[in-house]
């Protein structure tokens, strides 16, 4: 290196100076200018890459809300505007009262139906996990090693390879149209990651706490309660976004499951009803969409952090 | 071994036994006796896992060898054993072999684009400045959020024929760059199965890549900046830093995303389901054609479950090695 003032800067092209420059001072100057610039140019191009990234990634969830916006005449308009020029609610209006083509009642009803699910699902996943967790996490029994691989293969078990037999299984126990056989399906679903996920957060917990609390005559239950349990929930929080994503998303076992059954469809299925039925009632789909999704995203926001920690702890650890 | 155990409990359940004991202490000294305490906490979930995933996996096995069909669930008929039957039904099925087609070039191409553009905004979230990373991420995060009904019917609209903005904006196009197709009213969804799958793919890759770059970003983050720093003041291209240092560090990340991305492209139902809709025989992926098999009409649950069983010992083959690097990368420890 002959310029002590190009290291650091190696990227800088060798050549193409534009002007020859007089003294070596200046010289020294216009290294450093041009240092400078080629530092802004890669901050600009890969701000201007992150933008261009972020806007195309965003821009279906803005064309879905801008739509759920617009009159129909709009929707349909053959030169479509990024923004509704004369924006509306009436699509939600629709969806809301139930008064829309192939419309089987108030959005409501599919919230309360997916919300009973999701809900149930987070709290039996959540029981079921932590107390199998304990069990793989603090205590060494035969088969433990084959028990957590085979819940990591379960885990990819496709919902489409067992959807007939649980089809016909739930059939004989009468409990196809309704929501406590998607309670259970789901439940069990989330558990094998629940399971591991949870194992890894109790397994980070010294043991030595809980010795500690058993010398000085604290029963188990103390134990679990006054230790265990308080350490673990931030664990608790990451399995409960895990089985509230797979019961709010499920699709193919409420396809299967509710079938006629309306007034007991979940919100995906009740999307996809009227997508079907509408014709191409666009607008009504989309204000529909939109009410499904938004809640999952404000719900992902707010557990950023955990989402991300937990769900990659859980995916690449297991 | 039996030996050690009992002279490990002896002193904590003697002091317990020699009191007279209510019912609820003597159940306590028995499990604890008998070490029954960590099969007791896993019975509730093994037995949930046990019945809504393994023993369906068993009866599906079990309808692949049975004629079970509409006579059968509605109890006419009994269910006959038919040996491979269904296996050769499927086997000689040209549409088997076409969703399976349809299937596996879905993964070869979705899942080389998924872990691409993943790398690209993992690499770019890294590099990025606090305010603008954050404005990626979120971006990221909210198409990572969008649930899969949401976001098909979504892209569907978006590429409808009918007031789709993707037609319109390639209609308007220069056509040296988007080809001579008339793309006004263009139908993406029932021209063929390649223009069906690009559409999905761009949907998968849209809902997939987040996941791909955060959890990228999680590893880049360990890697210490005085490595890649070091490699570039000694003028390493950032290619050549990326392919000499950051891949090989992270590769057991990338061989578990690859294996997790082949699993979940190949397994596609709901955005397909959506997208091509029942009755497009010639666009079915795997999933479909199970699905038509098994509930379309007549149903034939024998010929689903013969389906399914193929379905998962395929998806079976890419678990093991996703368990085998998850191990390796120390997930038992």
């Amino acid at each position: 290196m002959t310029g002590t003032e190009l290291t650091g800067t190696t990227m800088a092209p060798p050549a193409a100076s534009p002007a020859s420059p007089a003294s070596p001072a200046s010289r020294r100057d216009s290294a450093r200018i041009r240092a400078r610039t080629v530092r802004q140019a890669k901050s600009v191009s890969l701000n201007g890459l992150g933008l261009l990234i972020a806007l195309a990634t965003l821009f279906p969830i803005f064309w879905m809300v801008s739509t759920a916006f617009k009159p129909s005449q709009e929707i349909y308009s053959l030169t479509p505007s990024l923004l509704p020029a004369h924006p509306t609610v009436g699509n939600f209006d629709q969806v809301i009262s139930g008064q829309v083509t192939g419309g089987i009642g108030p959005i409501w009803l599919f919230f309360r139906n997916s919300l009973a699910v999701t809900l149930s699902t987070v709290v039996f996943a959540s029981i079921l996990s932590l107390l199998a967790s304990v069990a793989v996490a603090r205590f060494r029994f035969r088969l433990r090693t084959t028990l957590l691989v085979l819940l990591l293969i379960v885990q990819m078990i496709p919902g489409q390879a067992l959807i007939i037999a649980l089809f016909l299984d739930f059939k004989s126990l009468n409990l196809l149209g309704s929501l406590l056989g998607l309670i259970v399906v789901y439940s069990a679903q989330a558990l094998p990651v629940t399971i591991w996920m949870l194992r890894n957060f109790v397994a980070t917990i010294p043991r030595e706490l809980e010795e500690a609390a058993a010398i000085d005559g604290a029963t188990a239950q103390r134990i679990f309660w006054r230790i265990l349990f308080p350490l673990v929930a931030p664990g608790l929080v990451a399995t409960s976004i895990f089985a509230f994503i797979t019961a709010y998303n499920e699709f193919i076992v409420a396809l299967t499951f509710l079938g006629q059954a309306q007034s007991a469809y979940t919100l995906p299925i009740y999307v996809t009803y009227f997508f079907g039925r509408g014709g191409a009632a666009w607008g009504p789909i989309m204000a529909a969409s939109t009410m499904y999704t938004i809640p999952v995203m404000i719900f992902f926001l707010i557990v950023r952090r955990r989402l991300v920690g937990g769900l990659v702890a859980g995916a690449v650890k297991g | 071994m039996a030996q050690s155990i009992r002279s490990d409990h002896a002193p904590r359940s003697v002091p317990r036994l020699s009191g007279p004991g209510t019912a609820r202490e003597r159940l306590g000294t028995f499990v604890r006796r008998h070490k029954l305490a960590p099969y007791l906490l896993l019975a509730p979930a093994l037995i949930g896992i046990a019945l809504v995933l393994l023993w369906p996996l068993a009866q599906v096995a079990i309808y692949s060898f049975q004629n079970y069909g509409l006579a059968q669930i509605t109890g006419v008929l009994p269910a006959q054993w038919v040996g491979f039957a269904n296996f050769s039904t499927t086997f000689t099925d040209p549409e088997f072999w076409l969703s399976l087609r349809n299937s596996l070039l879905f993964a070869i191409v979705a899942v080389p684009l998924t872990l691409l553009v993943g790398t690209i905004v993992g690499l770019l979230l890294n590099r990025l400045g606090k305010k603008m990373s954050i404005f990626v991420s979120t971006a990221a995060l909210l198409a990572w959020a969008t649930p899969p009904v949401s976001a098909s019917v979504l892209f569907y609209w978006m590429f409808n024929p009918d007031g789709g903005i993707v037609d319109w904006a390639l209609a308007r196009m220069p056509h040296w760059l988007v080809g001579g197709t008339d793309w006004a009213g263009y139908n993406w969804a029932t021209n063929g199965p390649v223009q069906a799958y690009t559409m999905i793919a761009i949907l998968v890759v849209w809902q997939a890549f987040p996941f791909v770059a955060v959890t990228l970003l999680a590893g880049l983050k360990t890697i210490p900046a005085e490595l890649t720093e070091a490699a570039r003041v000694d003028g390493a291209s950032p290619w050549r830093v990326f392919r000499r240092i950051t891949f090989p560090l992270l590769k057991p990340i990338y061989l578990v995303l690859l294996l997790l991305s082949v699993i979940w492209d190949f397994n596609i139902f709901t955005q397909s389901y959506i997208i091509i809709s029942l009755g497009n025989q010639n666009e079915y992926n795997l999933s479909m054609y199970i699905y038509d098999k098994a509930f379309g009409f007549p149903p034939s649950y024998g010929l689903g479950g013969a389906l399914a069983l193929i379905f998962a010992l395929i998806l079976l083959v890419v678990t093991v090695g996703y368990v085998r690097a998850s191990i390796r990368q120390g997930a038992l420890t």
